[in-house]
């Protein structure tokens, strides 16, 4: 057993009591959490277990089931080598979590990317102008009903003859 | 000026147009032989376009190889790589920029079609918002296509009429 594993240990058994579900994908031990919760749970896993760099945020789109959406965090521990992922289900008519700015300055961008892309809003993130995308772009375009080869053209097509 | 009308080309001397083509033809070879490439490079394309603008294949045998990074002094825009939406507001600035006489390669399937980037970020072909003079298929297009590519478009050149005193001559 290395000191990682021990320390998945240690957190599931402190935190397990907070999440709905919990298992292990691949060596990364899964939470599955209440939206109201996120911000606790993640500040208890950066503070008390070092899980000190937030890899990425991102989305996933479920349009048959309520609710629609999974938001999908990831952390790593630098001391530790491992790895936590925590979800957390949003409905589509809200479609809002608490940001993590104030845990992780790195969350900024990464919310702007998810929020133009599944339009997930973060509560408290004063930025979520888009990021790949442009002013003026309309839809989520990971969203899966968001038509495959739907383009927002910025410049004018030519009219090109035949 | 008096206001002459223009006299129509068929009576004009049979002198008169062997200047005019003779003119072409001269014109035509001292500017296939002076193309100077903007690259517009966005894409893994770039690396293909290293290769052949590099020593062993060196387009700059065929009076193509100087690149100016200003679109106000290049006569070629090579539009190499992926162009997406969010580019093409900048692709059509550049040309726009360029003075006449100019040429547009597209260098690559992405920028010919948008090749398989069929979705709501990639434009399918920069010939949606700029005339394209030449198509380089390939993904990337192997040097020896894109030697042969501009070969292609210097002949166009060599043929082409090059108006450049007035409309008729
Ligand atoms: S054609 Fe292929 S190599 Fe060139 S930019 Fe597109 S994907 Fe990259």
């Amino acid at each position: 057993m290395n000191t990682g594993d021990n320390l998945l240990d240690r957190v599931l058994a402190s935190l397990g009591a907070q999440a709905l579900e919990t298992g292990m994908a691949h060596g990364i031990l899964v939470l599955q959490i209440a939206p109201d919760s996120l911000v606790p749970v993640v500040g208890r896993l950066k503070r008390e277990f070092g899980f000190d760099l937030f890899l990425d945020v991102t989305a996933t789109d479920w349009p048959q089931r309520r609710p629609r959406f999974d938001v999908v965090y990831h952390f790593y521990s630098t001391r530790d080598f491992v790895r936590v992922r925590v979800k957390t289900r949003v409905e589509e008519a809200d479609p809002t979590v608490d940001t993590l700015v104030p845990l992780y300055g790195s969350a900024r961008y990464m919310e702007r990317e998810c929020h133009e892309m599944y339009g997930i809003c973060f509560r408290g993130n004063d930025d979520l102008r888009p990021l790949l995308l442009y002013e003026g772009f309309v839809g989520h375009p990971l969203r899966k009903d968001y038509p495959k080869q739907k383009e927002q053209p910025l410049v004018p097509y030519r009219d090109v003859k035949p | 000026m008096s206001a002459t009308t223009p006299v129509p080309r068929q009576q004009k001397s049979a002198a008169f147009e062997y200047l005019t083509t003779r003119k072409d033809e001269f014109v035509g070879w001292a500017r296939k032989f002076s193309l100077f490439p903007y690259p517009f490079v966005t894409a893994c394309c770039a690396m293909e376009f290293m290769s052949v603008s590099s020593t062993l294949y060196d387009t700059d045998r065929f009076g193509a190889a100087l690149p100016r990074f200003t679109p106000r002094q290049s006569d070629l825009l090579m539009v190499v790589g992926t162009v997406s939406h969010k580019q093409a507001p900048i692709l059509r600035k550049v040309y726009e920029q360029m003075c006449e006489p100019k040429w547009v390669i597209a260098f690559g399937v992405c920028a010919t079609s948008g090749g398989f980037y069929q979705n709501y970020a990639a434009l399918p072909g920069i010939d949606k918002i700029i005339p394209v003079d030449l198509y380089i298929p390939g993904c990337p297009p192997r040097p020896e296509m894109v030697i042969d590519g501009i070969m292609k478009l210097q002949d166009k050149i060599a043929g082409a009429r090059h108006p450049i005193i007035n409309q008729d001559f």
